[in-house]
């Protein structure tokens, strides 16, 4: 028997094929591991911020609760929270990511204005 | 119209990745930053675009909506504006721990409203039982880790012992289990839910709770890498092929990271997770000792040869840090400078708490970029350097890496201060770097022990300096 059939790939209506699904996992950690495996260790902890505000894209799914809740008192709640937990995260890390930045990118300026 | 749905998200994560390219050089990583950000408020747009006139899109759905997204991005705000650089590991840890928090939650809402966020197929099943684990370990790892960085927590002795191994394995165990019933009852057994997750809370406190400080951003990053798996499970749960991209990036860059660290500090991620502290080892293999043959000197003899000097290198480490000195060497060198003598500072991989957290640290003090020289630039540099300050570093000055075979540290790459004319340790005491290792280098004739708190230390250098007049013309 098919095994993508048992896992009810075929009649899925939210969740994605699996096989499409696990290809973009793939595919999403290979580039990551690309992109990030170049990086000076300056930047370092600026990456580290910067992909933790990332890790907020929770968000999508505490929004998707939010909306099928379709009333529900404690699905909205728990969506709701779930969304404050995820926008602390992501507003929180670019910020202080952008802190961090400034501190870098600051310096040549001066240097020029001198 | 799906299309512009699915064109909104291939946008999102084309610029996520740009992003996160960007962030890997200096010049354009702010941008970079500012981009990811972009692309996240475009991901919601997305979203939101494609659920309107959905029928639970209602305006009680809105009032949540924008309740949850003020709470949260408030205090995100004032708290990113208002921490110090010097704690950056803990609000690092602060945020990664909400955002596993998140996805804990929305697995909770899908297992336990079945058929609304999921299809209830053994996939989704599955993917609520890991963003759950995943999600509660990252959020008590991440707070235990933020609370012991900043001096709240202690770890208590039976942690210490071998004693946790087994209550961990036990909770691994009963993790295991309530997963399997979950997966079998297909995702309806409650008390499964709820033993998931207090067992997988408890996990990541019992296997966070023994880690020493000086580890701690090596488990950061490693939670950092968990929260992206976490998101990426949300992303299989709800259906969601950006969020299983983005979880999946950030997945990967924490686990590189977590290897970066752990190399500069010549550990196996396996050691930090379940060694406990490299202390009780180190003393065991070797390379201990007590010291013999050490010179101190006073601050005024450390001004005076300053003064003498042409080149001077300054290795900042976790101690500078902690004493929050990072203004006043600035002055120091200032003042160098002014006198002519060039400065550049020394920076090892894993100086500081984290790697490249000195760089952001001497930053914030108006340290030009291009005197800090990273650690292959500035080895071949030291024969020509009159006088090496080394403040508040220990471990990664230690010429023992190279030379004893038989010592911890040996292989980790280290900066051969040595290799000056004369070096200067300014340190509180004789006490040994976090790894417990006697340091080869304090009793080399060239080097000199300037005892005291480095903010002080370097306060008086400064006052030095003013007396001889360096730095004033």
């Amino acid at each position: 028997m098919d095994p993508l059939f048992l896992l009810g790939a075929a009649s899925a209506a939210q969740t994605p094929p699996l096989v499409d699904a696990l290809w973009v996992l793939l595919l999403g950690s290979l580039l990551g591991l690309e992109l990030i495996g170049k990086v000076p260790p300056t930047l370092h902890t600026p990456l580290m911020s910067g992909a933790n505000a990332i890790s907020g894209i929770t968000m999508l799914a505490a929004l998707t609760a939010i909306i099928k809740a379709n009333g529900n008192t404690p699905l909205l709640i728990l969506g709701s929270v779930s969304l404050g937990f995820a926008l602390f995260n992501v507003i929180g890390g670019f910020l202080v990511t952008d802190r961090m930045l400034a501190m870098f990118s600051r310096k040549p300026a001066r240097k020029e204005n001198r | 119209m799906d299309i512009l749905k699915y064109a909104i998200d291939l946008v999102a994560v084309l610029l996520l990745a740009l992003g996160i390219k960007g962030l890997s050089k200096v010049r354009s990583a702010r941008e970079a930053n500012q981009l990811a950000a972009v692309a996240m408020a475009l991901a919601v747009v997305g979203l939101l675009f494609n659920y309107l006139g959905a029928p639970g899109f209602t305006a009680q759905a809105w009032i949540w909506i924008i309740g949850g997204t003020l709470v949260g991005g408030v205090l995100g705000a004032i708290t990113a504006q208002r921490v110090p650089m010097t704690s950056m590991p803990e609000t690092v840890a602060l945020f990664n721990g909400c955002g596993g928090m998140s996805s804990l939650l929305v697995a909770l809402a899908a297992a336990l409203f079945p058929g609304t966020l999921d299809d209830g197929t053994l996939v989704a099943i599955i993917s609520i039982v890991i963003s759950v684990f995943v999600g509660a370990i990252t959020f008590t790892g991440s707070i235990v880790a933020m609370a012991k960085l900043q001096g709240w927590l202690s770890t208590p002795s039976w942690m210490q012992s071998k004693l946790r191994h087994l209550v961990n394995i036990a909770l691994a165990v009963v993790c295991l289990v309530a997963a399997i019933k979950l997966i079998a009852t297909e995702g309806n057994s409650q008390e499964a839910l709820w033993l998931l997750v207090i067992a997988s809370g408890l996990l990541g406190i019992g296997v966070t709770l023994p880690i020493g400080g000086a580890d701690m951003p090596v488990v950061i990053s490693l939670l950092n890498s968990y929260s992206g798996v976490a998101a990426a499970a949300a992303g299989f749960v709800v259906g969601s092929q950006l969020l299983i991209v983005a979880g999946a990036m950030v997945g990967a860059a924490g686990l590189i990271l977590t290897q970066v660290m752990c190399n500069g500090m010549n550990r196996s991620l396996v050691s930090v997770l379940f060694g406990g502290a490299l202390g009780a080892s180190a003393a065991a293999g070797g390379g201990g000792g007590e010291y013999t043959n050490i010179t101190s000197c006073s601050v005024e003899e450390c001004a005076l040869t300053l003064e003498a000097a042409e080149r001077v290198v300054i290795v900042p480490g976790y101690g500078l840090a902690v004493a929050q000195a990072q203004h006043t060497l600035r002055e120091v060198t200032r003042s160098l400078e002014a006198a002519g003598i060039e400065a550049a500072y020394a920076i090892h991989p894993v100086a500081g708490r984290m790697p490249g957290h000195m760089n952001v640290l001497l930053a914030e003090a108006d340290v030009p970029y291009e005197q800090l020289k990273e650690m292959d630039v500035i080895n071949p540099e030291f024969p020509a350097t009159d006088v090496v300050l080394v403040l508040g570093a220990n471990d990664v000055v230690n010429p023992q890496a190279k030379t004893d075979p038989n010592s911890p540290l040996y292989g980790m790459p280290v900066l051969d201060v040595q290799q000056a004319r004369t070096v200067f340790v300014v340190k509180r005491g004789m006490s040994a770097g976090y790894s417990g290792i006697k340091n080869d280098l304090f009793e080399l004739a060239n080097t000199s022990m300037v005892f005291g708190d480095a903010k002080k230390v370097l306060g008086d250098l400064l006052g030095e300096l003013k007396e001889l007049g360096v730095g004033k013309k």
